[in-house]
């Protein structure tokens, strides 16, 4: 006994130790940006100001003083937002069709809203360039909207479907039984049953909108561009700025990576398990 | 007023027919019993008058109105679930409302229901927890809350019964006898298990493989099978089958007589050595081997008979209570 007790104890500390390891290897690199934000431009590339410099807030009060980074920042929110919020409304009512009224095809359906993210995103900037700026639609938030929109529905459809798939059938069709029409069924039993689901889909959703730069940096310059624009902007080749280009990173992920502490919670359990059952 | 009719109905699964073309009807008031084994189309029947699945072919009919295109829930009908299915988000209160909420019945008016249901029910004192913090058995009771406060035209039960325990599902198979009494609603049951249905019905229609065998009240299957499945599906335990010389004596290619038609004499007819006996006080069941007749004849004996494994049994069947079947299993007058 004494034996397999000292064993699990210590297999446990070697799994913690490995935990931490893997841990702080991928906290390296945002610890490296947030210090480096801190440092002049100059000293961010000298060997030895490493770890040991004089701290300066020069960078974060010349990003918003000639940057306007609180434009970009609110082009980031409503375009982010919105995405999210107009996904969830073709998802929710699209995902429901899948779960509760399938069809022989749902599956294909299925496949083929995933297949859609395969498609390398380089092999249709030529066309969308050339639609946008026809259709007058260069640097508006519509434009940025509807694109985080659709290159997010594949994954909130799949997300939500299998949500949705967790809801016992039965309690949709008492429902029906009950009186509810489709409108009603999905206000009165489907969100409020799918609720963790929903809020873990629609946290991913805003995440990778937020995140998202290759569609946001080519299609815009300056009244829709958001904060990945404002990244992209400081990046020079001969990597001068690494002060500036930090500072300007870390305001950048700063409110994501708050927005996912808080939410930690919920995140985690709407993606490992249902809230139903 | 709920008179359910189906006319011509079939129901496929892709290339799989689980309904052939099949009539029925129930009057208003009735209380029907679909019974069968599991798989039969039995479900699939009352879901499609539900309105739950589509009809193939055919036409449902509700006070001789066409709905076999109108949704469910423009059906009027109630429907109990073998999982209840409550809202799991609702209190008590909220589930039993919820119908009626729908239907745009003013909050008074609800109030007033939900109270005469949780009363006839007992579960006033369970109408602010949820479906979660309930048994088995209040699960039920709210599910039937919900389906009879928004006054249907039919009740349809979905095995209603067969997720409670053995004690449980006699008291409650009692409620919803006596719950039809007093309404007179149109009630239409799904249940696999014959007892249910003999106790319950005023109409069996017994179900195989989508066909109806036979339709009729629970005396008249019991006493007239018309065929040898509803000969054998009708009655616990199940009737013996007796084939060769003792059928062919009576003119049938196979006879039935039930366990209770069978008395244990001093003398008598057939012989047989004692297998199982199971005592059950006020009857005895006996399993008894090497009649000759079929590999092991069931016979019930009313009070504690005392004989016991290997013991030699002498047997009288009631020669009116035979019945007589011809060799394509149906039932010869």
């Amino acid at each position: 006994m004494a034996i397999v007790a000292q064993t699990t104890r210590r297999s446990r500390i070697s799994r913690a130790t490995l935990a931490w390891i893997v841990g702080l290897l991928f906290f390296f690199p945002i610890f490296w940006m947030v210090l480096t934000s801190f440092k002049t431009d100059a000293d961010a590339v000298k060997p030895e100001f490493l770890i040991w410099f004089t701290p300066t807030l020069e960078n974060y009060a010349n990003m918003t003083e000639n940057y306007d980074y609180w434009r970009f920042a609110t082009n980031s929110v409503i375009t982010s937002v919105f995405a999210t919020v107009f996904a969830l409304a073709v998802g929710i009512p699209c995902a429901y069709a899948m779960a509760f009224r399938p069809s022989r095809a749902t599956k294909d359906v299925l496949m083929w809203m995933l297949s859609t993210k395969m498609l390398p995103a380089a092999a249709v900037l030529y066309p969308m360039t050339f639609l946008t700026k026809g259709l007058g639609l260069y640097d508006t938030h519509f434009i940025v909207i509807m694109v985080l929109m659709l290159i997010n529905l594949p994954i909130v459809v799949w997300m939500l479907f299998t949500y949705f798939k967790e809801i016992p059938k039965e309690i949709i069709e008492a429902g029906q039984m009950d009186g509810v029409n489709t409108f009603g069924e999905i206000r009165e039993i489907l969100i409020p049953l799918a609720w963790g689901g929903i809020a873990s889909t629609a946290l991913l959703c805003f995440i990778f909108s937020w995140n998202e730069a290759y569609w946001t940096v080519r299609l815009t310059t300056t009244e829709a561009a958001t904060l990945s624009k404002l990244i992209e902007g400081n990046r020079a080749p001969e990597g001068l700025f690494f002060g500036r280009l930090s500072a300007v990173s870390a305001a950048a992920v700063g409110p994501i990576v708050v927005l996912g502490w808080f939410c930690q919670k919920q995140l985690v359990q709407g993606l490992t398990f249902g809230a139903v059952k | 007023m709920g008179r359910i009719q189906l006319e011509n109905v079939t129901k496929s699964f892709g290339e799989t027919q689980v309904i052939p073309p099949l009539d029925l009807s129930i009057e208003d008031g009735e209380f029907a019993v679909f019974v069968g084994p599991s798989g039969c189309g039995k479900s699939t029947l009352l879901r499609l008058i539900a309105g739950l699945e589509e009809t193939t072919s055919g036409r449902v009919l509700i006070d001789d109105e066409d709905v076999t295109l109108v949704s469910p829930s423009k059906r009027g009908l109630s429907m109990v679930f073998q999982t209840y299915a409550l809202y799991p988000h609702m209190t008590v209160r909220k589930n039993i409302a919820f119908p009626m909420r729908m239907a745009g019945l003013s909050e008074a008016e609800q109030n007033k229901r939900i109270m005469a249901a949780a009363d006839s029910l007992n579960l006033t004192d369970y109408l602010d927890r949820k479906p979660g913090q309930l048994s088995g058995g209040q699960r039920q009771r709210v599910a039937i809350g919900r389906a009879i406060v928004r006054d249907p035209k039919a009740f349809l039960f979905d095995e209603p019964l067969s997720n409670l325990d053995a004690a449980l599902r006699v008291g409650m198979r009692i409620e919803i006898t006596e719950m039809h009494t007093r309404m007179g609603t149109t009630m239409i049951y799904v249940t696999h298990d014959q007892v249910e249905a003999m106790t319950m019905a005023d109409k069996i229609v017994v179900l195989q493989a989508g066909v109806i065998e036979q339709v009729g009240s629970p005396l008249d299957l019991y006493r007239a099978p018309r065929n040898l499945f509803v000969a054998g599906f009708i009655g616990s335990p199940k009737m013996n089958f007796i084939e060769g010389d003792e059928a062919a004596k009576r003119g049938a290619q196979t006879i039935g007589i039930r366990p209770e038609h069978i008395d244990v004499v001093d003398s008598g007819p057939w012989t047989g050595t004692v297998g199982v006996a199971e005592h059950l006080g006020s009857d005895t069941f006996f399993h008894i081997h090497g009649t000759g007749l079929a590999d092991i004849l069931t016979v019930r004996a009313v009070g504690d008979v005392q004989m016991s494994h290997g013991d030699t049994i002498h047997l009288c069947p009631r020669e009116g209570d035979i019945h007589r079947f011809d060799a394509a299993g149906l039932r010869l007058s």
